[in-house]
């Protein structure tokens, strides 16, 4: 029996490791991220293992899914291939997801750091512009957007990041308010560091977490977003995205619903993968769960 | 011939099993423990040594199923505890067993007023009307000695002091005359002087009650003050047991020895003779008040003065400590000399140039001589950083070159005593004091002029706390640092400091050599801290201390 306090203990294994035997113990999670492979898989298989150009025609229009084996899941009412749709259209809309939330995670983590961090008149002129986009409903001030910059693909994506910023933004912010004030970050003053590393390198990694498992729920809605537009004839339609199959589907929905129904059924499970996926995540770097 | 009652609480063989993959099987292992009535019984021991797990095993209070009682037999007044239902516990509770807890703010509802909640002991124990119960709480609350009782009893948690918030837990606990009180760490949130008051009412109404009293603490100090007998636990083990006069003046295990060897004495280091080192860090007239920020229409809130007026000297290779009790304004001053708080007026002089006037660059490149070392070494390491890095931060921050810089690093755990393999761990892979340690050797790393050491080891276990001490001083002796110490510990001040600032409300109320202030104070209030030190009439046997 020793006292001296000199002694360390054996090493841990690496962060990785815990962090898998973590983010594993929940089932769902690892369904989450069985699905979200698959999608990724689909995006970039598209155009290898199926047929061509989701837009060009590739057989009799309307034909029902499981009949002719050129078209496994059907074709739509110009004869367009859906299975085609559905690999394309996972391209475009993980494009959108990641890039979209990208756009929202910057603008966020950096309007909510900054008021969070300096707090006086720098936060309150912040949050009240964060609050007037607020005050906007989401999908109006989206449709605002797309309606002055036009429906191209790459300004749909930005568009849906900038009407996505505002929660990761308050987010940060609270995370900011709680963590300036821990010794650590004195700690780092003290030895004279600059504002900008402590805001980025000492602050922010240790506010990831939360931001990281948001990050999974706005990926999700921005595909659901995408969707809606194409829905309203205002995606981009040069591309084949999911949004826009069920856009057209809707018109033969009765004789041939199976047009909007399987763009529909991977949305679903997309938008699922994501959310399961954010559950697992938050599970995983949630310190205080332990085992 | 009456025949002897059975003792109040006899543990026999208690054994407690832990989940898998702690780092033991057991928190306790064949824990005997005896208390009659009237009897005040100490369970002294280290964190993470099974104390507070003790305590639950006995009100039926563990995380069950996790963690539970496997063997041995708890009985209270010679019954059987264990295999009681949670019904018949719950009637016991309160009743006949109850409990002081360390924290009373967060062991009170904050939505409920005081008198609420001694009320509603009464309510579900006794079948007493509501005029009988008010009359009851409130004579309980002037037995407990809380100025005006009857305003006490509408007041809410949060409107009272930490003191009487502790007096009304203490309150709540005897109001039906329990046979057996258990005191978990009752007195560790609270400042010296009130300790004492608290420790005195513990005993007084003991006395008045005759009930048995199992009081756990880490503080020997405490010990020596109001124990009978004395128990000893290391890692789930009673490795020693007796009354309290044999346990602290006699120990005969070599943890117990180790222990009592570690608990700093009352006596000042020897005067130095007068030092006329040059002066390193100089206040002058410091002044900080802080205002509430008002919203938009709610305007100014009152402003609360945190220091006021202070000025003082620290010479090169000089210890000096600045003490008081939690309030007074101490941390304040060390986070103004560090001008990580803006100050309202005076000046700080570090080596002659003025740290508080320094433009925002000037102050950047004057911290390298001006370090510091905080209270929680846990929070002040940034939990996502390699040991490494975190002590090559400041050198290469200040344009050192980040390999040599990192070699540097190594150096220096080594001279803060850890082993070099530490350099590529996270902080939380350490304990305490070896968060401490690199707490230190990061303020090292700047190779600073002056040291502020806030509170440095007030979160640390007492023989850690005495190695971390011991290297302080070392480490000041060799490098010829100059460190302001701030504590609320008098013993350890006395161990450390050259001279001491007492400080009360902000202001200076005494100022001197160490040894002169505690051997002869001049203001009340330092009188009254000094005579307020538990266990002021015990010296620590000098032993020659084998393990550690």
């Amino acid at each position: 029996m020793t006292l001296a306090d000199t002694e360390i203990a054996p090493p841990e294994p690496p962060r990785y490791v815990m962090f898998w035997r973590r983010y594993k113990r929940n089932r769902a999670a690892l369904l989450g991220l069985v699905l979200f492979a698959l999608v990724v898989l689909m995006a970039l298989s598209a155009g290898i293992i199926d047929p061509g150009d989701p837009l060009r025609r590739a057989g009799e229009p309307l034909t029902p899914p499981f009949v002719n084996w050129e078209t496994p899941l059907g074709t739509d009412q110009l004869g367009r291939d859906v299975l085609s749709g559905v690999f394309y259209g996972a391209r475009i809309s993980l494009l959108i997801g990641v890039v979209a939330t990208l756009v929202a995670i910057v603008i966020g983590v950096v309007i909510g750091a900054l008021a969070g961090y300096f707090g006086g008149w720098v936060d309150d002129v912040l949050m009240r512009i964060t609050e007037a986009f607020q005050t906007i409903p989401n999908f109006v001030l989206l449709l605002t957007l797309v309606a002055i910059m036009g429906s191209k693909i790459e300004w749909i994506t930005v568009a849906i990041g900038i009407v996505s910023w505002t929660a990761p933004a308050r987010m940060v912010r609270a995370e900011f308010m709680s963590l300036r004030h821990r010794e650590f970050v004195d700690a780092a003053r003290n030895l004279g560091v600059s504002n900008t590393s402590i805001i980025f390198r000492e602050i922010l990694p240790n506010a990831m977490p939360p931001i990281v498992v948001y990050a999974s729920v706005i990926m999700a809605l921005s595909i659901l977003m995408e969707s809606a537009l194409a829905f309203l004839a205002l995606g981009d339609p040069n591309y084949a995205s999911w949004g826009n199959m069920i856009g057209q589907g809707r018109a033969v929905l009765r004789s041939a619903p199976y047009c909007a129904v399987i763009p529909g059924i991977a949305i679903i499970l997309t938008v699922l993968s994501f959310s399961l996926l954010g559950e697992g995540l938050n599970d995983a770097l949630n310190p205080r769960q332990k085992k | 011939m009456t025949k002897t009652p059975p003792p109040v609480l006899e543990l026999c063989n208690v054994q407690i099993s832990l989940p898998k993959g702690a780092d033991r099987p057991y928190a306790l292992e064949g824990l005997d423990l005896t208390i009659e009535a009237g009897e005040i019984v100490c369970l002294v021991g280290e964190s993470g040594s099974g104390k507070s797990l003790c305590a639950g095993a006995i009100m039926g209070l563990l995380p069950e199923p996790h963690v539970r009682v496997t063997g041995g037999a708890i009985r209270f007044m010679g019954e059987e505890l264990r295999g009681k239902t949670d019904a018949e516990m719950r009637k016991l509770r309160g009743a006949d067993i109850s409990m002081i807890f360390q924290e009373p703010m967060t062991a009170l509802n904050p939505q409920k007023t005081v008198g609420w909640q001694i009320d509603e002991v009464l309510r579900l124990h006794t079948k007493m009307s509501k005029a009988e119960r008010k009359v009851r709480a409130i004579e309980m609350l002037e037995r407990v000695h809380i100025p005006d009782p009857a305003s006490a009893y509408n007041a809410h948690p949060h409107q009272i002091s930490g003191g009487q918030r502790q007096r009304v837990m203490i309150a709540m606990s005897l109001v039906l005359s329990p046979k057996l009180i258990i005191a978990d760490e009752p007195t560790t949130a609270l400042d010296v002087t009130t300790q004492l008051q608290i420790l005195k009412l513990i005993r007084e109404l003991q006395e008045e009650e005759g009930a048995g009293v199992l009081f756990i603490t880490h503080d020997f100090g405490v010990v020596a003050e109001i124990a009978d007998k004395v128990a000893v636990l290391c890692r789930g083990e009673l490795v020693e047991s007796g009354t309290t006069d044999a346990v602290l003046n006699h120990p005969q295990h070599p943890y117990t020895r180790a222990l009592i060897g570690a608990v700093p004495a009352l006596t000042p280091p020897p005067i130095k003779a007068a030092s006329d080192a040059p002066v390193v860090l100089k206040g002058t007239g410091l002044k900080k008040t802080f205002a509430a920020r008002g919203g938009l229409l709610s305007g100014k809130r009152k402003a609360v003065t945190a220091v006021k007026d202070l000025t003082f000297e620290l010479r090169q290779g000089e210890t000096l400590g600045v003490v008081g009790e939690s309030g007074s304004g101490k941390t304040t001053v060390s986070r103004i000399v560090t001008r990580l708080l803006e100050c309202d007026q005076g000046s700080v002089e570090l080596d002659g140039t003025d740290l508080l006037a320094a433009t925002p660059r000037e102050l950047r490149a004057l911290r390298q001589h001006i370090q510091m070392v905080f209270q929680d070494p846990m929070a002040s390491l940034n939990p996502r950083k390699r040991v490494v890095d975190l002590i090559a931060q400041g050198p290469i921050v200040h344009g050192a070159d980040p390999a040599k810089a990192r070699e540097d690093a190594k150096r220096l755990l080594e001279l803060v005593e850890l082993s070099p393999a530490a350099a590529n761990r996270f902080p939380h892979e350490f304990s305490g004091g070896q968060r401490q340690r690199i707490g230190i050797a990061r303020a090292l790393a700047m190779e600073p002029k002056v040291i502020v050491a806030d509170e440095p080891v007030s979160a640390l276990d007492v023989s850690v706390q005495a190695q971390v001490l011991k290297l302080l001083a070392d480490l000041r002796d060799r490098l010829n640092l100059s460190l302001l110490f701030v504590t609320h510990d008098l013993r350890v001040a006395a161990q450390l400091c050259d001279r001491i600032i007492v400080m009360q409300k902000g202001e200076i109320v005494e100022h001197g050599l160490t040894a002169e202030v505690f051997a002869n104070p001049q203001h009340p209030y330092t009188q009254n801290l000094l005579s307020s030190i538990p266990g002021r009439d015990w010296t620590p046997p000098s032993l020659q201390t084998d393990a550690a």
